[in-house]
């Protein structure tokens, strides 16, 4: 007899290249839950999936393009927002979502970013900040934090890690917030948002690296989980500039930044060909 | 008319011949980055561009260049940069992505002397083993070298019509001479130019394989964003579905088609020019400005009794290995002439296997090769 009501399917199974399961992602990491929020806001925005595209640079996170069902690129490190910058421009009526990592989108991505921004090319951004290179053994990146232990700086970081939604909004994004891997619905709730969002959006997703960062910071991975919910001070509307990560302070989460200005695109539209050209040109 | 075809008789620089071409070839997409001496293409193309429909961006840098290029090919628009050594020396990596996804699209080099800054204003054939090998891992592709503004013109149409045939970043290896330079061109009018398209796929979505070769030429079908193929694309070594194919066999496969599609089509990619080669002695292997010395040295050779002709490389990769081979064994011996100081004579040395001698007049960049250098040579060595 068949049983009806048991199912070897997963409710998202139809946005995921199940072929290519198991993922590489390590038991106790964030990046996982970080890619659930976000195929769960895919579905949720009603936004035409086929006209969705989803763009990674490299690393952990990076390879969530490898997972999702849609036309996805997986590009070089670094380089997943000028590409989907390309995207965007040469066919507006898509939507490209780019999602990496902070390594990624901070570090050798950095100078893109801020430029993405201040253009405001309508482009998704999610990061998943972790606070390390996962994927090369959890070398210190541009967001870990001051003192933290990596293997590249064993007595600690002397550096300051950077404030990404501080960055988002000087840099000229419309929409800045910021979740952890733990407050997965209103993580789900901001990138159906940011989908929705004409211009340039921005989400930073907290999320633990156990393997790279969590071991050498004597952080088991539901420990991270609680320093989430113990440090958590939700705060939308917060002034992006406070929301520096210092867990001794509290972590700011919420939505920081929503506003209207027109794209890249708009602009350009309305100074170069403001009697509407529809004759864009086509390679096939 | 096409408003993308400038039909006309005009008297433009090289850089400005490039631009027109590109825009006649159908690009719709250029990502810019400020450098000389290839700023007056981007800048040309900035100027006609929104009103043909498509887009000009100057992006932050180079690198962000040519990722947005090949985004765009992968929206179903024809994409192009052009830049000098600095800026190519920043597009490598991504140059290989592109060879490795097999993304159409264009790159402009007008080379400056190098390395480093150089001599940002004048002139240099120095980046022509880069164009070879500058990004990492084996590869084939294909580099073009214009001697003239009419002839970049048409060089550029035919740099996207082969990126589009064998999906591929095509390279065009001019130089601040031609780049500068102005002279007469003529456009034609568009239904006298010949444009090639991407193949797109037929058949059954769900089962479609972005990396399945198909067709005598060994191609696969390409799909674009948005039409509902659910496309994987990676950089990582794939296989035919285009996933991650991480063992030594899904490496060679891939590099194999990767370069096979390359080599197996040299005839119909290799584009070369004979001038006074019938019975030639002494063959002057050239390309780009140094050809146009090399072809008046020809003359003034064969005026003082010296057997010389010009082979002239407009295809500079793939590298004319078969006919320098063939060559060498009738004739006296090859001198070629370039802006360097010897990247593609070791190739005309290599191919020609001992069996003629093969000598150099190269120069370190920063002015052009006089015809009278290289007739000296010519006596001194033969
Ligand atoms: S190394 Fe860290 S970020 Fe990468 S998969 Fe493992 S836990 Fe996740």
């Amino acid at each position: 007899m068949k049983n009806s009501s048991l199912s070897n399917k997963h409710p998202l199974d139809e946005l995921i290249r199940t072929d290519r399961i198991p993922h590489i992602w390590c038991p106790g990491c964030g990046v996982g839950t970080v890619f659930s929020s976000f195929l769960i806001a895919l579905r949720e925005s009603g936004i035409d999936l086929k006209n969705t595209v989803v763009v990674s640079g490299i690393g952990c996170s990076g390879r969530a393009a490898g997972y999702v069902k849609l036309d996805s690129f997986h590009t070089t490190h670094g380089r997943a927002i000028p590409f989907a910058t390309g995207i965007k421009l040469a066919n507006p009526d898509l939507n490209v979502i780019v999602f990496s990592g902070d390594g990624d989108l901070f570090a050798i991505g950095g100078n893109h970013f801020i430029h993405a921004a201040r253009r405001n090319v309508d482009l998704t951004v999610i990061c998943v900040n972790n606070f390390t290179y996962g994927m090369t053994g959890g070398q210190a990146a541009a967001t870990t934090p001051s003192m933290a232990k990596t293997t590249t700086t064993p007595k600690g970081n002397s550096e300051s890690p950077f404030n990404l939604p501080h960055l988002a909004y000087a840099s000229g994004a419309t929409y800045v917030a910021r979740w952890t891997m733990l407050h997965a619905r209103d993580l789900t709730e901001a990138i159906k948002e940011a989908i929705l969002k004409r211009g340039f959006s921005f989400i930073e997703a907290l999320a633990p690296c156990p393997t790279g960062y969590g071991r050498r910071n004597k952080e088991q991975p539901l420990q991270t989980l609680k320093i989430y919910q113990e440090k958590a001070i939700i705060k939308n509307g917060a002034n992006p500039a406070e929301a520096d990560i210092d867990f001794n302070k509290g972590i700011i989460l919420g939505k920081f930044i929503d506003i209207k200005k027109p794209t890249w695109l708009d602009t350009y539209n309305s100074i170069y060909r403001p009697q509407d050209n529809s004759d864009i040109i086509d390679a096939a | 008319m096409s408003k993308n075809v400038n039909t006309g008789e005009y008297f433009i620089t090289g850089d400005v011949a490039c631009a027109e071409g590109a825009l006649a070839a159908g690009c719709g997409f250029f990502g810019g980055y400020p450098i000389t001496p290839a700023t007056e293409v981007a800048e040309h193309i900035a100027a006609r561009l929104p009103d043909l429909g498509g887009v000009y961006i100057q992006l932050e840098d180079e690198i962000a260049a040519i990722a947005s290029v090949l985004g765009a090919s992968w929206a179903g628009v024809k994409s192009m940069t052009a830049t000098s050594g600095p800026g190519f020396s920043l597009m490598m990596e991504n140059i290989g992505l592109g060879i490795c996804t097999e993304t159409p699209c264009v790159i402009v080099n007008i080379q400056r002397a190098g390395p480093s800054t150089g001599l940002p204003t004048l002139g240099a054939q120095g980046d022509m083993m880069q164009a070879r090998w500058g990004s990492h891992g084996h590869y084939e592709i294909i580099a073009l070298s214009p001697s003239s503004p009419q002839e970049i013109f048409y060089q550029t149409i035919e740099a996207f019509n082969l990126s589009e045939k064998y999906r591929l970043p095509v390279l065009i290896m001019s130089d601040e001479a031609i780049g500068h330079i102005s002279e007469r061109v003529i456009i034609p009018k568009a239904r006298d130019i010949k444009l090639i398209s991407r193949i797109k796929p037929k058949g059954k979505k769900n089962y479609f394989k972005p990396y399945q070769p198909e067709g005598h030429l060994g191609i696969p079908p390409m799909a674009d964003i948005g039409e509902g193929y659910n496309l994987h694309i990676t950089g990582l070594t794939h296989d035919h579905k285009g996933y991650p194919d991480m063992t030594p066999e899904g490496q060679e496969e891939m590099v194999n088609r990767l370069i096979k599609k390359i080599k197996d089509n040299r005839d119909d990619i290799i584009r070369t020019e004979d001038y006074r080669m019938d019975d030639a002695e002494i063959v002057i292997v050239s390309y780009g400005v140094s050809a146009r010395s090399s072809l008046a040295a020809v003359d003034i050779a064969r005026a003082q009794g010296i057997k010389a002709g010009l082979f002239r490389l407009i295809t500079v990769w793939p590298f004319s290995e078969l006919r320098i081979k063939e060559l060498a064994k009738k004739i006296r011996g090859f001198v070629t002439v370039e802006l360097n100081l010897g990247q593609i004579h070791l190739e005309v040395e290599r191919a020609a296997g001992g069996n003629a001698p093969a000598f150099l007049v190269g120069h370190h960049g920063g002015t052009v090769i006089s015809p009278e250098t290289i007739v000296e040579a010519l006596k001194n060595n033969f």
